[in-house]
């Protein structure tokens, strides 16, 4: 009865009925204002061109020509490529890496709780910082890893400076950086294991790689699925450690989605067609999103 | 130790204690891939120019990088200290009051079901999509609202960014509130924004605590937007620290002593909230 008068606003007095609404409206008026204005002026955008002249912007209306820059971008094909296997090849990393820490961890009996600390300290970094660490750990003279090459007797690499491999040493950053993530949603989840199951199963003779691959992967199996959607969609973000560590290059070859909209924006000053590439990038993004929580839904996650 | 030893050792450890000490092998290497490259730069942080570039394992420790990095005319490291520290904790003040009140209102209110799901999807949308694409709109509109590279900007697109998983964070910490508890006070005779003042509110601190917290670190953190939206004057940290690595002329040991700078604030959280950040990011992520 109560909880029903609390549930119904005009059963909760004035009070209750204008709570209701002004407790809401900082939210909704926040973003309507930044996100949801901005989205309709980013459509406006793509369809646009804008110059800047007499202290005032400029608009005109110019779909085809933006259409075009699509066509006549020379970094358009190397940038999916680049993302593309970025996104495959760093996820598929980071996600063994963060299952097998997490199992790992959660098998210990003592000092669960250090390890996890340790092991997140990545994801509260200043991506910027790990941008200038990884940067001196490459350099080509007195990096870490030169240093270690050279110890087992191998010769120098260019980590940064090279096309080939350019792009692989943002994949290892991005993996250093967000395996912690992986691990902290699989931890929890391994964590919530039911112990009744596991001491069942123990009981009835499984052994070791029985239990993992019978009993608790297929239990992981959502928790994996979220943290995979999550990653695959998130990794399209990377933009800092990119933009300190090669700007995309050499060249176009360490381009990826985020930088290349930088550029076409902030250096290219192409406000109309990087518009129109943000929208389509938006598409991928939330059309990924989209077909990913299909799966979440079907595999039984929250 | 030499061969006979190893054999013997093999010999009498069971396959269990092997592979127990092969996980004990892998905690520890991952240990060393985490902290590892924080001693490094630490390590260089404190080296002079020639012993930095000869990479010397063993050297003389300076503070002149530390000294280099805060009284710098060049970077305004200080200055950007003081604008970092303003906008995280301008812009976590609002997010965390906005967001509370929003989430506690779709929890406990008759919201029709196409209102709370639109709310989800939208800032769950916002939430995935790049930034660096709504950057451009939020430039051009901040230009001609005279608001380009000022603290105003970054404060306001902080809280917008960092609303989303606020809001999440805070639902599910009201959904954690037993409704037995709001009854009994509403019974008493409180109304629901007096119920929610002294009874809910009290309940959910640490989800105010998690909140306030990661939305601190995101906001200090933040580079996209603080990097387009200001120049000299409103420049946060990550831009000054990112100045360090992209001026023409390198200097590798101001550089290691900004990073090392730069990531202490998340690091003293980290050690004194670190119960709410774990709490805040594992149902920031799986909400």
């Amino acid at each position: 009865m109560i909880l029903r008068d609390l549930r119904d606003p005009r059963g909760g007095g004035i009070a209750g009925a204008t709570f209701k609404y002004w407790s809401v409206a900082p939210a909704v008026l926040v973003l309507a204002a930044l996100t949801v204005l901005p989205a309709l002026a980013l459509l406006r955008m793509s369809v646009s061109t804008i110059t800047f002249a007499d202290g005032r912007e400029h608009w005109a209306f110019t779909p085809a020509r933006n259409v075009a820059a699509l066509a006549s971008d020379p970094g358009l094909a190397a940038t999916i490529v680049n993302t593309l296997l970025f996104v495959v090849v760093a996820v598929a990393i980071e996600m063994a890496a963060g299952l097998a820490l997490a199992l790992l961890v959660g098998s210990l009996t003592r000092g669960k709780g250090v390890m996890r600390t340790i092991l997140i300290v990545p994801i509260l970094v200043p991506p910027v910082a790990i941008g200038n660490m990884f940067k001196l750990m490459y350099n080509y003279d007195f990096g870490l890893f030169n240093q270690i090459l050279v110890a087992v007797g191998l010769p120098a690499v260019s980590w940064l400076g090279s096309t080939s491999l350019a792009l692989w040493s943002i994949v290892l950053v991005d993996v250093w950086h967000w395996v912690p993530f992986v691990f902290l949603i699989l931890f929890a989840a391994v964590e919530a294991l039911p112990v009744d199951v596991m001491e069942a199963a123990h009981v009835d003779g499984a052994n070791r790689w029985q239990m993992l691959a019978r009993i608790k992967l297929p239990l992981l199996k959502p928790a994996i699925i979220v943290a995979l959607l999550f990653r695959a969609i998130l990794a399209f973000k990377a933009f800092d450690e990119v933009y300190l560590l090669t700007g995309g290059g050499p060249g176009t070859s360490s381009e990826l989605v985020s930088l290349h909209l930088y550029r076409v924006f902030f250096e290219q000053n192409q406000l109309g067609y990087g518009a129109l590439l943000s929208v389509l990038t938006i598409v991928v993004v939330l059309s990924l999103l989209g077909a990913g929580r299909r799966f979440v839904v079907g595999a039984g996650a929250p | 130790m030499n061969a006979s030893a190893r054999g013997l050792a093999s010999l009498t450890w069971t396959p269990a204690a092997r592979t127990r000490a092969l996980g004990l092998a892998l905690i520890a290497l991952s240990i060393l891939i985490v902290v590892g490259p924080f001693i490094w730069v630490l390590a260089n942080s404190f080296k002079s120019p020639i012993a930095i570039l000869t990479g010397a394992w063993s050297f003389t420790p300076t503070l002149d990088n530390y000294v280099d990095v805060l009284s710098s005319k060049r970077s305004d490291f200080v200055h950007a200290l003081a604008t970092s520290f303003a906008v995280a904790a301008a812009s976590t003040s609002f997010v965390v009051v906005i967001a509370t009140l929003a989430a506690y209102s779709l929890h406990r209110f008759a919201w029709a079901q196409w209102a709370v799901r639109a709310m989800l999807v939208w800032t769950v949308a916002f939430h995935v999509i790049p930034i660096i694409t709504m950057v451009g709109p939020w430039y051009v509109a901040f230009r001609a609202l005279g608001l380009y590279d000022t603290r105003t900007a970054l404060v306001l697109t902080h809280v917008v960014i960092n609303l989303p998983v606020a809001l999440w964070l805070m639902m599910s910490f009201f959904r954690a509130v037993p409704p037995e508890i709001e009854e009994a006070a509403m019974v008493d005779g409180c109304h629901s924004l007096a119920a929610f003042w002294y009874i809910v509110l009290p309940l959910v601190v640490p989800g105010l605590v998690a909140t306030g917290v990661l939305a601190f670190i995101f906001s200090w953190n933040e580079f996209t937007i603080a990097l387009n939206l200001t120049s000299q004057a409103n420049a946060t940290v990550p831009v000054v620290v990112s100045k360090f690595a992209n001026d023409y002329e390198v200097q590798h040991g101001p550089m290691a002593a900004a990073s090392i700078l730069a990531t202490l604030p998340a690091l003293a959280l980290m050690f004194f909230g670190q119960r709410f950040v774990v709490q805040g990011l594992t149902l920031g992520a799986v909400k």
